[in-house]
């Protein structure tokens, strides 16, 4: 219902104010930062030049992360009428969609509907009547996390490997092909039409002070509910986790909350009242970020998770700059050095100052940012490193170099269930029977020991644990 | 000039506008380290995060090679926080490097060598793995190691601005990044056409010549009888690696150094370039009068010459058949001159120092053998022979001025001696055709039409005897190729064209000394700008106060032919002074 009405209502107003209603409803960008969309759009419309470009950064990469993904499928019809609202704005004639190549079906929907658009007239020459021309375009990404960063985004568009520019230059002012451009999240285009049609106030009449309107989620890991939610901005996270995720499954304890993905950090349990707004996250040592929110729980170890973020950021670094590219790979090093019991407290304030470096250095906020779940696991659980380091213990058993599977002779039966799975044939029998039992106990030759945890899923007794 | 008015370091500063941070600080005195950036801009990456400085305005610390001055902007350079960014920056980059910095090539001249005591960086700050590094000695003129590569981009921006090849690029991503041709190949099985521009700007030792002193040292110990001939363009730069000036002169030192090494005999390719003029003169005569392919063009360039091979085939039958100046001399060198000496052809062993690293390549090609002798037996860089005066404790400075060996082949023109300058083949060539054509020497024997030194077209009709002869030059195949793309299309309305490889001609070649503002702190900021100028002036001079301006009244070339030769494009000619060309495979089969 009132698809295009919000272009149709646009197309009425001037450009200036078609950027005042999208200033007035406060609407922040999506994607990651939570820039001022309209701001943005003024500082393009503020550039001088006959061609400027609309871009939508459909490349979303945080790991666990598909609200664009959804919205694409969903109403690809939104995302075009927003982008031409957009380029209506600043004075731009043609907009890209730049989309990962792993969403065959959004960018199948989303192909359709730009022929559909085009079909009817709604994207073209002189649209709805107006003197407005408009039209969109859509290019695939191979996937790359870096891609997501606008300006690694208009070289891949241009064709050219996706690496981060310099700024200044901003887009706003030199952008794709060196004309100025606006480059918008998926989710935030899907915004404007709403704005445009039923006015600012409308939108702004959701939110916080400084945040306004909804935002998707992308609710996973340790809790009842998974997939995604959308959500009034101010929302407490427990509301989040628990209300809408059903709360940490198997009675288990909450740790704590990573939002913003790779770039974000973790929140926990004193956090759990706060409201979700850009700015509160930020406060609070994490991000927005585009809508990731993992929940961790006892079982989490705060050392792994750091780790499997940095192996992320590492894989992902474009290799452009030199912090980016060596210091995430040197500050995996140390953790996988901590996590394999081979850490010492010089790694740990190593680690504390490379992350400093590769903040303070990088080109781009994917550097910028790599050491956020670093910074923020210190903070939190800087216990948790220090177990690692110093009793060369694994709190939460998950770092297999620090942990040991062990059979309690006293509950063993002897069924020998656990040996026939153990791929390492490291399981036999003791000599040691139990009172009131028939067999004698199994016992784990450490050693050998794969860590790969067969044999406690097939144990029935619970004889079998991690210490 | 718009002006803005900066603090560094709280001290007021007017600069010009549009400046960026580093350009402006340099103006006032204060080097911030850097190292990706390179030449006003050819190089902004801004990705090596050396040059890091606080600047008001701007969140955070700002990479000062980029990041423009603003009206009021107040710099600190030196605050604890810039200070230390900019040590660390340099520490990562030690991490990965590979630092057996004695064996090093680069040692002395390395960037990152500088950058590192400059900013107090230590070597062991991080330890950890190294990148998967390659090393591809397969190409004859250039050497990539990808284990001293820091990632700046320098080579992979001057490959397309020179030429327009992008033949280097990115490959992998993060910490697996390394710079390479296509597919990882090797330069030799890539349209790389060894011009050795990529090797000018490298910080570090990861992309060097091929070094080839190996080879000479060798023919000293089988007790060859071991010739040296130096090309003109080496003797204008040499002296940037003794501390002289840009610009200045060294031929008499140069001479001496040479004959202190153990050279048998000391010769100027300045002869052989005035034998050059003499075969291409006749042969584009020949081509003018007898309907030849037109345009002729120039094939003293191997860089040139190994473009044309692989891009444009199908015009090679424009190319002057003509040797190149050094390979011509070696062949005189190995049957006139062995003749004269009685020494056999074998026993001599002919290097010629050069300020090319293509020429290592062409030294080695099959065309370039008479009865499977070759007719240059090593080549030298400019920078390979100022390492062997180093290596072997002369003090260059100290040297008197000799002159060259003049039996034979000692004479040249100042025709010869300007080979070294873009435009400086078509000059030499012009003074001659017109000669030939006119019976006269042309009074105003300086054909300034034609003269320049930055990269770009320029072209010139010259009247002979009321015959027009349009010419035109081009150094730098991304200028080269628009030359090349009107003759495909016949569109052409050339008769004569000169093609240098390297832009600004021999003078900016592949293998001289390295200009590095940061090592030459007497020279004015905008050296880079003007260096091939002041090397080219130096030439240029040294043609002015030769009394002999034409090859074809070097005495020494008129007996030659007269004593062995016969005549330009004699049989005997062909057969030692010109070669052929072959169309070749962009990516052939590994």
């Amino acid at each position: 219902m009132g698809a295009f009405q919000g272009l149709k209502r646009a197309l009425s107003m001037d450009r200036q104010a078609v950027i005042d209603e999208v200033l007035a409803s406060g609407l922040r960008g999506r994607g990651g930062a939570g820039f001022p969309t309209g701001r943005k759009w003024q500082f393009a419309y503020g550039s001088q030049s006959d061609t400027k470009y609309v871009v939508c950064n459909g490349d979303e990469g945080d790991p666990g992360a598909f609200m664009d993904r959804s919205i694409l499928e969903g109403n690809p019809l939104a995302v075009i009428e927003g982008m031409m609202i957009a380029g209506y704005a600043i004075g731009a004639q043609n907009g890209y969609f730049y989309v990962r190549a792993e969403y065959p079906i959004a960018v199948n929907r989303l192909r359709k509907a730009i022929a559909q658009a085009r079909e009817v007239g709604l994207l073209g020459e002189n649209i709805l009547g107006t003197d407005f021309s408009f039209d969109c375009h859509l290019r695939l990404g191979a996937g790359a996390f870096v891609c997501g960063e606008e300006t690694a985004l208009l070289n891949s568009l241009e064709g050219k490997r996706g690496m981060p520019r310099p700024r200044p230059p901003f887009p706003a002012v030199k952008g794709l092909w060196g004309q100025p451009t606006i480059i918008n999240n998926v989710e935030t285009l899907a915004c404007v039409p709403y704005i445009l049609r039923e006015g600012a106030g409308e939108f702004a009449s959701v939110g916080t002070e400084r945040s306004k309107g909804t935002k998707v989620f992308a609710l996973g890991g340790k809790v009842n509910n998974v997939g995604l939610v959308e959500v009034p901005m101010g929302t407490t996270l427990r509301e989040l986790i628990y209300d809408i995720g059903g709360g940490i499954p198997n009675g288990k304890k909450f740790k704590a909350i990573q939002t913003g993905g790779p770039s974000g950090g973790c929140l926990t349990e004193e956090f759990l009242d706060e409201p979700i707004d850009f700015d509160n996250l930020v406060a609070k040592g994490s991000m927005m970020g585009s809508g990731g929110a993992i929940v961790m729980d006892e079982d989490n170890c705060m050392v792994d998770v750091a780790k499997f973020y940095m192996e992320f950021i590492c894989d992902e670094s474009c290799g452009k700059c030199t912090p980016c590219r060596i210091g995430t790979k040197r500050m995996l090093e140390i953790l996988t050095k901590i996590t394999e019991g081979k850490g010492t407290m010089h790694d740990l304030e190593e680690l504390e100052e490379l992350s400093d470096t590769v903040k303070t250095n990088s080109l781009c906020a994917l550097g910028q940012t790599s050491a956020n779940p670093i910074n923020s696991t210190i903070a939190h659980f800087k216990d948790e490193y220090i177990a690692h380091i110093v009793d060369k213990k694994c709190p939460a058993h998950v770092c297999k170099s620090l942990m040991e599977y062990h059979i309690d002779p006293d509950k063993c039966i002897g069924c020998g269930k656990c040996a026939k799975g153990c791929p390492a044939n490291c399981i036999e029998r003791s000599d040691y029977t139990a009172p009131g039992h028939k067999l004698a106990s199994m016992k784990i030759n450490t050693q050998e020991c794969l860590k790969c945890g067969n044999c406690i899923s097939s144990c029935k007794f619970n004889a079998i644990e991690k210490r | 000039m718009s002006t803005v008015n900066i603090k560094i370091e709280g001290i007021p500063y007017q600069v010009e506008n549009g400046l960026t941070i580093l350009e402006a600080a340099k103006a006032c005195g204060y080097e911030i380290p850097s190292l990706c950036a390179f030449n006003h801009g050819e190089c902004n990456a801004a990705s090596c995060r050396v040059c890091l400085v606080e600047a008001t305005g701007a969140r955070g610390l700002v990479a000062s090679c980029v990041y423009p001055v603003a009206e009021g902007m107040e710099i600190k350079i030196s605050s604890q926080k810039a200070v230390e960014a900019r040590r660390r920056s340099v520490e990562l980059l030690l991490s990965n490097h590979n630092k057996n910095c004695q064996q090093c090539d680069k040692n002395g001249q390395c960037e990152l060598l500088h950058v590192a005591n400059v900013t107090g960086a230590r070597d062991d700050a991080f330890a950890g793995v190294h990148s998967e590094t390659y090393l591809d000695t397969l190409a004859p003129g250039l050497v990539r190691d990808t284990s001293k590569c820091i990632l700046c981009g320098r080579c992979i921006a001057r490959c397309n601005n020179a030429h327009a090849l992008g033949i280097l690029g990115f490959e992998n991503r993060g910490f697996k990044t390394f710079v390479s041709p296509a597919q990882n190949r090797s330069f030799a099985e890539s349209p790389c056409i060894q011009c050795g521009q990529c090797v000018n700007v490298c910080p570090t030792g990861a992309l060097m010549e091929h070094s080839e002193i190996g080879l000479v040292d060798a023919a000293f110990r089988a007790g060859k009888h071991v010739i040296v001939q130096a090309a003109p363009a080496v003797r204008a730069a040499l002296g940037e690696e003794f501390g002289y000036p840009v610009g200045t002169p060294v031929t008499g030192k140069m001479i001496a150094a040479l004959r202190r090494l153990g050279f048998e005999r000391v010769y100027d390719v300045n002869f052989g370039a005035d034998l050059t003029i003499m075969e291409e003169g006749t042969e584009l005569l020949h081509r003018l009068t007898e309907g030849g392919t037109l345009p002729m063009i120039t094939s003293c360039s191997p860089g040139w010459v190994n473009y044309a091979e692989l891009q444009y085939g199908d015009l090679l039958p424009h190319l002057s058949t003509c040797k190149s100046p050094h390979q011509m001399q070696g062949a005189i060198i190995k049957s006139y001159w062995a003749k004269e000496k009685g020494i056999a052809p074998e026993d001599i062993f002919v290097v010629s120092v050069m300020p090319c690293i293509a020429k290592k390549y062409e030294e080695k090609r099959e065309q370039e053998k008479v009865n499977n002798i070759p007719d240059v037996d090593a080549v030298i860089t400019t920078r390979e022979l100022a390492r062997m005066i180093r290596k072997s404790g002369i003090l260059f400075n100290r040297l008197p001025d000799e002159e060259w060996d003049q039996d034979i082949m000692g004479d040249y023109s100042g025709a010869g001696v300007i080979f070294g300058v873009t435009g400086g083949v078509m000059e030499a060539a012009l003074r001659t055709v017109y000669f030939k054509l006119t019976g006269k020497e042309k009074e105003e024997i300086v054909f300034t039409e034609v003269r320049g030194h930055e990269a770009g077209i320029r072209e010139a009709s010259i009247d002979i005897n009321g015959t027009t002869v349009n010419v035109a030059i081009a150094s730098g195949m991304r200028s080269a190729r628009v030359l090349l793309d009107e003759i495909r299309a016949g569109k052409s309305k050339y008769q004569f064209i000169e093609i240098m490889g390297c832009p600004g001609g021999c003078i900016n070649g592949g293998g001289q000394p390295y200009v590095r503002s940061c090592f030459l702190p007497e020279e004015d900021d905008n050296i880079l700008d003007t260096y091939k100028e002041k090397r080219a002036q130096a030439l240029y001079s040294e043609d002015e106060r030769q009394v002999i301006r034409q090859s074809h009244n070097n005495p020494q070339i008129i007996e030659l032919y007269e004593k062995y030769l016969g005549e330009p494009n004699s049989h005997l000619a062909h057969e030692l002074l010109h070669t052929s060309y072959a169309a070749r495979e962009k990516f052939p089969e590994k």
